[in-house]
């Protein structure tokens, strides 16, 4: 079914579709769309969901961890300092291995206050156990929010989706939608694992754990992040069987024989498209890897992916002050033979231009120096 | 009490076993022992209220003696004691 949506609009009619048992709400830009459609969806009674309007974000995770690890399939989606207010919650609903789904609209975090895309919000929580799924569009916008969530609940870890604040948030683009009853079949019934709820298999969920078992706790779920690919790789199978829209945790981009790639997370990816086109078109072998899933972080797919550069770019959109950034890590971490530039761009909202990536190909083939920080001065 | 390994345990340290605080033996972290003098005891029952790990029983209006798979030696019951009818005894100094 063909529609135009902003990437806000098609992450809330992910979640109508969905129709959670509780989704929990506190307004932040520009996550606020998401809410504030989902809240036309509760007034039409299009949902049934308990949609609670919570005091802040700490609370509305919270208030999901109490729903969650009552047997509800739970949702919400924040942004920025919500997320950051959040932090502390998000390790409470990974530790506690409840299948929470939010959608994470990227903003920058303050000071100074900014309400502009990059992505310092949600890779400040890279390791508090959620499953990252970074995308590029609304459709991937949509269709990562029903995977994200099967995926979640499949392996009983929380997920987050996430979209470029207001360049994906705010922009309408075309996009197709399951029916929803062909949604609803694709995502099927929660079965938790546990319910506080189940008087026939009473547990204690959250009890105290020190010196004796925290660390097996922690170890656990450790372990189990790693059967997460080949988990996301059997839905999105299914997926595909539905939607005909193939999904996988990278995008290799004519960079199967590319020499020189950029290596980038989210919308920026659809400009180095075009610029690696247009290098193709002039016969210079050009690629770009997009990592769309960053936790876990895919080490072996992308140490294949880049077998063949002979340069490779890493564009971070936040920052690590004093060290590497969090892609430019991984991606030295994937390919510890090979020379890694890692660049940051677009802090705070700043505009990336053609012209920026054409010059960061034209320094790899032309072998020039990389500058670090990309447009700026 | 065996303790788990990671692979045994269910998820998010979550336990699925009821009434699984039975199996914790508060008892081995005891270095006093309270013995109770019974000529003393006048069986006020306020040991048996204190002993924060409910280990002193109350039979037809009489208390027992602690069970000791339980009592962790804190000395409660011989600190409220009115009647000073309990006495907390070094571990090494009593025949177990
Ligand atoms: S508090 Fe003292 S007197 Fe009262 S029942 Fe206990 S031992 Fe006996
Ligand atoms: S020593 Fe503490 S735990 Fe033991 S019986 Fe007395 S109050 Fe209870």
């Amino acid at each position: 079914m063909k529609s135009v949506m902003s990437g806000a609009q098609s992450a809330s009619y992910a979640m109508m579709q969905i129709n959670p048992d509780v989704v929990s709400s506190f307004p932040i830009t520009p996550q606020t769309d998401i809410m504030k459609e989902y809240a036309i969806y509760v007034r039409d009674k299009k949902v049934d969901t308990e949609f609670l309007l919570m005091e802040s974000e700490h609370s509305a995770l919270s208030a999901l961890v109490g729903a969650s690890s009552s047997g509800a399939r739970a949702m919400t989606a924040t942004s920025s300092a919500g997320l950051a207010y959040m932090f502390e919650i998000l390790g409470v609903a990974s530790g506690h291995r409840l299948p929470i789904v939010m959608n994470i609209v990227n903003r920058a975090l303050s000071g100074p206050i900014n309400i502009h895309c990059d992505h310092s919000d949600s890779m400040a929580c890279r390791d508090s156990g959620w499953i990252q799924l970074y995308c590029e569009d609304a459709q991937e916008v949509y269709d990562q929010t029903l995977i994200g969530l099967r995926l979640a609940e499949k392996m009983s870890i929380p997920a987050m989706i996430m979209q470029d604040g207001f360049i994906c948030s705010h922009c309408l683009q075309n996009l197709e939608v399951l029916p929803d009853k062909i949604a609803k079949k694709f995502i099927g019934d929660f079965k938790p694992k546990y319910s506080l709820l189940d008087f026939k298999k009473c547990v204690t969920a959250g009890p105290l754990q020190l010196q004796d078992y925290y660390f097996e706790t922690k170890k656990q779920l450790s372990l189990e992040m790693k059967n997460v690919f080949s988990e996301y790789e059997k839905i999105s199978k299914k997926y595909f069987s539905l939607a005909k829209r193939k999904y996988s945790i990278i995008e290799e981009y004519k960079s199967k024989d590319a020499e020189f790639i950029i290596v980038a997370l989210s919308s920026v990816c659809g400009l180095i498209k075009d610029c690696v086109d247009e290098l193709r078109g002039k016969g210079i072998n050009a690629g770009l890897l997009r990592i769309k899933m960053f936790r876990p972080f895919p080490y072996s797919a992308v140490s294949k992916a880049l077998k063949n550069a002979k340069k490779i770019v890493v564009l971070d959109r936040s920052e690590s002050f004093g060290a590497d950034a969090p892609l430019a890590c991984e991606i030295k971490n994937s390919v510890p033979e090979k020379i890694v530039n890692g660049c940051i761009y677009g802090l705070g909202g700043r505009d990336i231009l053609k012209s920026n990536v054409m010059d960061l190909f034209n320094s790899m083939i032309k072998n020039k120096k990389i500058e670090r920080f990309i447009n700026s001065r | 009490m065996k303790k788990l390994k990671s692979k045994e345990m269910f998820i998010g340290g979550v336990i699925d076993k009821k009434a699984s605080s039975l199996e914790y033996k508060t008892g081995d972290w005891m270095s006093f022992k309270p013995v109770r003098d019974v000529k003393k005891c006048t069986n006020c029952l306020l040991c048996a209220v204190f002993c924060p790990e409910n280990c002193i029983k109350v039979k037809e209006g009489k208390v027992q003696d602690p069970d000791l798979k339980y009592c962790k030696g804190c000395g409660i019951c011989a600190a409220e004691c009115p009647f000073k009818a309990i006495i907390m005894k070094k571990l090494e100094d009593c025949d177990l």
